[in-house]
């Protein structure tokens, strides 16, 4: 049949077209995807109030969690520095005599795990509290010296670790005439296991903030496909593949998740400059090489790269959720 | 071009909008389609499109049967087609020469070619000054020439029209109408619906009637197409 025949030459003319637009596919692409990107950019950047508000709600959001993984990070830091300082505190028992002392002193000082021992005696020990407490009156009122006999264990580098400590306390624990002993560690594993939940507290958080930047830019996406809807049917109606109609919302998305990510980073930089003096001061009122560390280049790399998904993420699930139900067949009328 | 094999739409309501309709339009053939509101136009001119699936029966266009065609492959076969719309469907966020691009834009043209064949189009319709303006700025009868631009810009086997003189006055129609029998003559084929029955008669072209989804007449004088041989 004739008709079949100008099919035929239809359908050639169609591959040949396809052909042409293959010329050079790639250079081709990324130019579209350029102009594309720079009318979104556009776009963004003709409603400054409107974006400018979404990268600071966005920058917020980021930047709580981020900051405190830092600080907490930053505390961690701590306490690995103070375990190396880590002293075992023995008390004898009462009336154990300083030859006794003396002897035991020897006796911990032979484990392999000590590097040195300091036995204060009860003597000794009474006149510096009487010297440093300030409470001399009160300490004559007493008839006998209230203190027993001391021994400072200073472990070995090798078992100054938590649990290295904790077996040492054990072994002292275990001897004859030792009333009790004490680990200065304490409050630092304290603080350690508080730490512990701040930081999964922070990514919890963490996790919800993100959920809610997606939600956010998933909204502010969804107001910006209600506003261009007769553009997005007209493109349907001329032949746009959904790629097509959705891309430009993508990359709105991408743009203000990089608006916020500058904007956390900025947030984070700010607040932890200003807080780094005041941090510096207490961490010298402790004897403490505690410093904040900010997220560095890497970090904040990171965090941008991170934001820029999100925003791509919140845009994509806005996209898909109303660019469907854009549906061309409404405009043909009745 | 566009075959129409015992075409049956029917929607959800009970509401039959098409009975098994049969018709065969040809390479650079001009015809009219025409009927009461409700007698199933749009619905015929949306199965084209595939804005809409027919319930039974086969719509096949430029050799591609639709109804087996997967859905990512709908916008591949629109830009074989031209559609001009009674309420011209234009963007007023963008200039005219904007919004005849847009067809080759949603193809991935390179600008430059673009640029070359927006103003080819423009020519044809006879507004290439005005490519810079917004289509607010223009009458009536020039913004339905800027949709006609758009849907010919890609220079598409098939165009379609709804009701494309539905707002104009007689003088502006038959222009209109002269520019589509132009297209026709260089094997396009066109199918307009309309119920200006006056212009219909003066066209004196073949002629498809449907009434309460039935097609009543599909005859009328053939003239002109490049059709057959």
């Amino acid at each position: 049949m004739a008709t079949d025949k100008h099919q035929k030459q239809e359908s050639q003319r169609g591959a040949k077209q396809g052909q042409s637009r293959a010329a050079s596919p790639v250079r081709h692409y990324l130019d579209y995807q350029r102009r594309v990107a720079k009318d979104a950019a556009r776009r963004l950047w003709q409603a400054p109030i409107a974006t400018s508000m979404t990268w600071a709600v966005m920058g917020i959001a980021l930047a709580l969690p981020v900051a405190l993984l830092l600080l907490l990070g930053s505390l961690q830091g701590v306490s690995s520095g103070w375990e190396s300082s880590a002293r075992i505190t023995a008390y004898l028992v009462m009336d154990v005599p300083v030859a006794k002392a003396n002897e035991l002193a020897g006796e911990v000082e032979g484990d392999g795990r000590v590097m040195s021992v300091e036995l204060v005696e009860r003597d000794q020990a009474l006149a510096e509290f009487r010297d440093s407490s300030g409470m001399k009156d009160v300490l004559d009122f007493l008839e006998g010296n209230p203190l027993p006999h001391t021994l400072l264990i200073t472990p070995e580098e090798s078992a100054r670790t938590a649990q290295g400590v904790q077996s040492l306390v054990t072994f002292v624990e275990g001897m004859d005439d030792i009333e009790r002993v004490q680990v200065d560690l304490g409050w630092l594993q304290r603080l350690n296991a508080m730490t512990d939940i701040l930081t999964r507290a922070a990514w919890a958080l963490a996790v919800l903030l993100a959920a809610a930047v997606v939600l956010v830019i998933g909204n502010t996406v969804r107001l910006a496909i209600e506003n261009r809807r007769d553009e997005i049917l007209v493109a349907k109606l001329v032949g746009g593949t959904d790629a097509f109609v959705r891309r430009p919302f993508l990359y709105t998305g991408a743009w203000f998740g990089l608006g916020g990510g500058v904007v956390a980073w900025l947030l984070i930089q700010v607040s932890f400059w200003w807080l780094s003096g005041p941090i510096e001061r207490l961490a010298g009122l402790y004897n403490s090489e505690f410093a904040l560390n900010g997220p560095g280049l890497e970090g904040a790399l990171a965090l941008i790269v991170i934001a820029v998904l999100l925003g791509w993420l919140g845009a994509w699930v806005a996209v898909k959720r109303h660019m469907d139900d854009i549906d061309p067949g409404d405009i043909a009328g009745g | 071009m566009i075959e129409f094999r015992q075409v049956t739409k029917r929607y959800d309501s009970d509401h039959t909008a098409l009975r098994q309709v049969n018709f065969h339009l040809n390479r650079g053939e001009l015809a009219f389609l025409t009927g009461h509101s409700g007698a199933g136009k749009s619905t015929l001119l949306k199965l084209i499109m595939v804005m809409e699936r027919p319930t039974a029966g086969e719509v096949v266009v430029g050799g591609q049967r639709l109804n087996s065609l997967p859905r990512r492959q709908i916008p591949y076969i629109r830009r074989h087609i031209g559609v001009v719309f009674q309420n011209h469907q234009l963007l007023f966020d963008r200039t005219v020469f904007d919004n005849v691009a847009m067809p080759l834009e949603v193809m991935g043209v390179s600008p430059t070619d673009i640029g070359r064949r927006v103003r080819a189009a423009l020519d044809k319709v006879g507004l290439l000054k005005k490519e810079k303006m917004n289509p607010m700025q223009l009458s009536g009868g020039e913004q339905q020439r800027v949709g006609i631009a758009r849907a010919v810009v890609n220079k598409p086997p098939v165009l379609l029209a709804d009701e494309p003189t539905g707002n104009l006055d007689p003088e502006l129609s038959a222009d209109i109408m002269h520019l589509f029998t132009q297209f026709s003559q260089v094997g396009v084929t066109v199918l307009i619906a309309s119920h200006d029955i006056a212009l219909i008669n003066s066209m004196d072209r073949r002629r498809l009637t449907l009434e309460q989804g039935e097609l009543v007449t599909s005859s009328g004088v053939v003239h002109g197409g490049v059709s057959g041989h």
